[in-house]
């Protein structure tokens, strides 16, 4: 057992090596320069690769190029560099290629303030490249949970095939916290499913009965195959035809969308009884759960809902939150992004509110204690 | 034990942001929680920086400092800018350079942490681990063990002996 | 019936292409197969990856590990191809717009590193795939469809912007003197390091009717007319070179190479551990 203080963006790569990394791609942005700093140090030590890049679109390309050869990818990145890594996080979908996208938050729009936290990042998660599509997003909210979530990150991304978003923001990415690793844990790495087929008969796309995505070989492998990222059939041949394009974009919507029982994770506190809600991720939820313990101890029968995978939000859960509780307070270090999602699903069954901040201060426990009992005693 | 929440401040390059990760690291030591952040501006060297520190021996969620007990000083401008959030009946360590505020609501030691480092050590790089010296006599927040331990496993190679001195000039700064 | 070459390297069920009747494309591919070809390169080994536009599409025709990516970033995905597996032998189908405008800098870059990639750019000095737009490569005067009046852009040559980059193999050639292009080809797969391959194209569908340079026959017969081997070249006085372009090899040296350098690195570090 390793018991130590353990910043974020540090545990982020330790829980990458131990779900299998071997290749890290990126460019130098605040604040998740120690996750290439870090990978920089690591990965050749254990066989891996690290490369900076020209740029952040060379960064996540790069990433992809090492994942179709057969290494487990990630590049991370703040939100300019994120910005800048859409496009070819869409290519990643439709090629259905596997890596992790780490992305630690920051102030914006542009330049923004650049040292300061935020978490304006929830939509472009969701939204960020162009066209239908469905993705994964992870948001943890302790050093610990980094770590764990960043091995999630992994299995996701090779178990359906896609890229994974890991949002992290400059207050857990920077923060340091106590950490126990245990020696010989029982984590699960899961490892993307590889063709054994004779080659003449691989398919590279096409989804075999009782699987969730096709088998994927690595270049070099023995299949020679196409990836593209235009509209393609099963060989991976492009198509302009619309039931193939129907057929190949609602299955990489649907292998998502058709899993959260898998995928979907949050963590409740203090919700049994609870008759007001605070929904809250990140680092902004530790905010909130100090607030939920003051209100409690000033009578107020408040609970914490904090999702831990953003995209695909949890929609049956905050159906079941929304028809326990009087009213739900979305509070995010935004204008109000989540509120959204929440309000769309939460919204015809129970009060749906928001509180948030774009200055690049931190939400303090006062603020939200605050909040909750102006509304509540109005 | 209750949350201690400390905020150490100065000017960038004066080793705050270690001092923070060495008290922590000391904390953990004692099987106690510990988590650090920090602040600091786009310089490297000057400017403002700031690290903090809570200790407890209870989970820690809200991870910044919200109601100081203990604030270090090493420069006039971070005492200034963050005296306000020390809360009362809290302690103010400052550097002897730096004036003595107008508060009578909080308990002030004013001591030569810079010109020890400086002058006694001759390494002004080590005001930092002076610094943690002065606290743990004052506080005792971590046992003198750890804190050692902790230094010595934070510090380059060859220094050892020099933060052990400093460290123990730390201890004589208060009585 | 098709050739022996087609039979072995295309796959011939994506055939026909889409390239236009007169597209320079097919004989800078044939060029690049039979280079393949000669070299004995295991078809598995062998990785092409391209980006957007008329010529990126050629790999979907090749029976080779291949990949189609974004516009501008091939050079940017085979070096993560090659970084993860360098006994892969990659090879880069790029158009001028693609390799110089929008992936300038992963160009520029990838010579930098060194890193042993063979790139091939099929020059038709202007942008087919959307219309026939001016691209880095149009002369400055010369029209496309965003240069109704005339290119004002002072143009690349991309030959020149490769070697000053760091590449260690640089060549011209022409789809009218496709020979030399495959030999030009060959030595670029055979160098160990980054090789850039300029092979100037033809489109007459856009680049030649919008400056009225006649069909595929007189593209075609331009180049051969114009182009002068390196060897002349660098005999002939200034004034004659007025309108006339170099081809060969134009360039070449021997430095590290970035994928060796790193499994150095990687060897060195497990040594000490």
């Amino acid at each position: 057992m390793t018991v130590k203080l353990m910043q974020g963006n540090e545990a982020c790569v330790a829980g990458a090596l131990r779900a299998g990394m071997k290749f890290y791609a990126g460019y130098p942005i605040t604040p998740s320069t120690e996750i290439a700093e870090l990978s920089a140090e690591a990965l050749p030590k254990v066989g891996g690769k690290f490369i900076q890049m020209e740029d952040e679109i060379g960064g996540i390309a790069a990433t992809l190029g090492g994942s179709l050869t057969g290494l487990k990818s990630m590049t991370a990145t703040s939100g300019p560099g994120f910005s800048l890594k859409q496009e070819n996080i869409g290519y990643g979908i439709i090629t259905e290629t596997p890596c992790v996208i780490v992305n630690v938050q920051r102030s914006g729009p542009s330049t923004g303030l650049p040292t300061s936290p935020a978490q304006g990042d929830i939509m472009q998660s969701r939204w960020g490249t162009h066209g239908d599509h469905s993705i994964i997003t992870l948001y943890p909210s302790s050093v610990k949970e980094i770590y764990y979530t960043t091995i999630r990150a992994f299995n996701l991304a090779e178990k359906y095939r896609t890229p994974v978003i890991l949002l992290l923001d400059e207050i857990i990415g920077h923060m340091r916290e106590k950490i126990e690793i245990p020696e010989n844990d029982d984590v699960e790495i899961i490892d993307r499913k590889k063709p054994t087929c004779d080659p003449s008969e691989y398919k590279a796309f096409k989804v075999k009965d009782g699987d969730i995505v096709p088998e994927m070989a690595a270049f070099g492998q023995g299949y020679r195959y196409h990836v593209t990222g235009l509209v393609h059939d099963e060989t991976g041949f492009p198509s302009g035809n619309e039931h193939v394009a129907d057929k190949l974009l609602n299955r990489l919507i649907d292998k998502i969308e058709n899993n959260k029982d898998d995928i979907v994770t949050y963590e409740e506190y203090l919700l049994d009884d609870a008759d007001i809600a605070i929904v809250s991720f990140g680092s902004i939820a530790r905010s909130s759960k100090t607030a939920v313990d003051t209100l409690r101890s000033q009578g107020y029968k408040v609970g914490l809902f904090r999702p831990i995978t953003i995209w695909p939000s949890p929609e049956e859960q905050l159906v079941e939150l929304a028809s326990k509780v009087k009213k739900i307070y979305v509070v995010e270090l935004n204008a109000g992004q989540y509120f959204l999602e929440v309000e769309r699903i939460a919204g015809r069954h129970t009060q749906v509110g928001k509180y948030g901040k774009i200055n690049g201060d931190i939400i303090t426990p006062e603020e939200i204690v605050a909040v909750v009992k102006e509304d509540q005693n109005a | 034990m209750k949350r201690w929440e400390l905020r150490f401040s100065g000017s960038g390059g004066q080793g705050l942001i270690t001092g923070g990760i060495i008290l922590a690291e000391a904390a953990i030591l004692d099987g106690k929680n510990a988590l650090q952040s920090q602040s600091y501006g786009p310089e490297a060297r000057g400017g403002a920086s700031k690290a903090e520190v809570i200790i407890s021996d209870e989970e820690i969620s809200f991870p910044k400092v919200e109601h100081c007990d203990l604030l270090l000083s090493l420069t006039q401008l971070s005492c200034d800018k963050y005296l306000s959030s020390l809360k009362p009946g809290g302690i103010l360590v400052i550097d002897d350079s730096v004036e003595n505020p107008d508060r009578d609501d909080i308990n002030i030691y004013r001591i030569p942490i810079l010109s020890t480092a400086k002058e006694k050590l001759g390494k002004p790089m080590v005001a930092n681990i002076v610094a943690l010296g002065a606290i743990h006599s004052i506080t005792e927040i971590v046992s003198q063990e750890s804190l050692q331990k902790a230094v010595l496993s934070r510090v380059p190679k060859g220094t050892e002996e020099l933060n052990k001195s400093a460290l123990k000039e730390g201890y004589g700064l208060v009585k | 019936m098709p050739s022996e070459l087609v039979k072995n390297y295309f796959r011939t069920q994506n055939l026909p292409h889409i390239w236009c009747p007169g597209c320079g494309n097919g004989i800078v591919t044939r060029a690049l197969v039979k280079a393949v070809d000669s070299l004995g390169l295991d078809k598995d080994k062998v990785c092409v990856v391209s980006g957007i536009g008329c010529s990126s599409r050629a790999p979907g025709y090749l029976d080779f590990n291949t990949l189609h990516t974004t516009h501008g970033r091939a050079l940017a995905f085979a070096t993560g191809v090659k970084m993860a597996n360098p006994e892969l032998k990659v090879i880069v189908i790029t158009g001028d717009g693609d390799s110089s405008a929008i992936g300038g800098n992963h160009l520029i870059h990838a010579c930098r590193r060194n890193i042993d990639i063979t790139t091939v750019v099929f020059n038709n000095n202007t942008y087919g795939m959307t219309g026939g737009q001016f691209s880095p490569t149009t002369p400055t005067g010369d029209k496309g469809t965003t240069a109704p009046y005339g290119n004002v852009d002072p143009n690349f040559d991309l030959c020149n912007l490769a070697t000053a980059a760091g590449a260690s193999y640089v060549a011209r050639g022409t789809v009218f003197a496709a020979n030399q292009l495959e030999k030009n080809i060959i030595a670029g797969i055979q160098n160990k390091g980054f090789s850039f391959i300029e092979a100037m194209s033809t489109c007459p569908t856009y680049y030649g009717r919008k400056n009225r340079k006649g069909n595929a026959v007189d593209m075609t017969t331009y180049l051969k007319e114009n182009a002068i081997n390196k060897v002349a070249w660098d005999k002939l006085p200034e004034e004659k070179k007025e309108g006339k372009f170099v081809i060969g090899e134009l360039h070449s040296i021997e430095r590290p190479e970035y994928t060796e350098q790193y499994d150095k690195l990687i060897a060195s570090l497990r040594k000490e551990g």
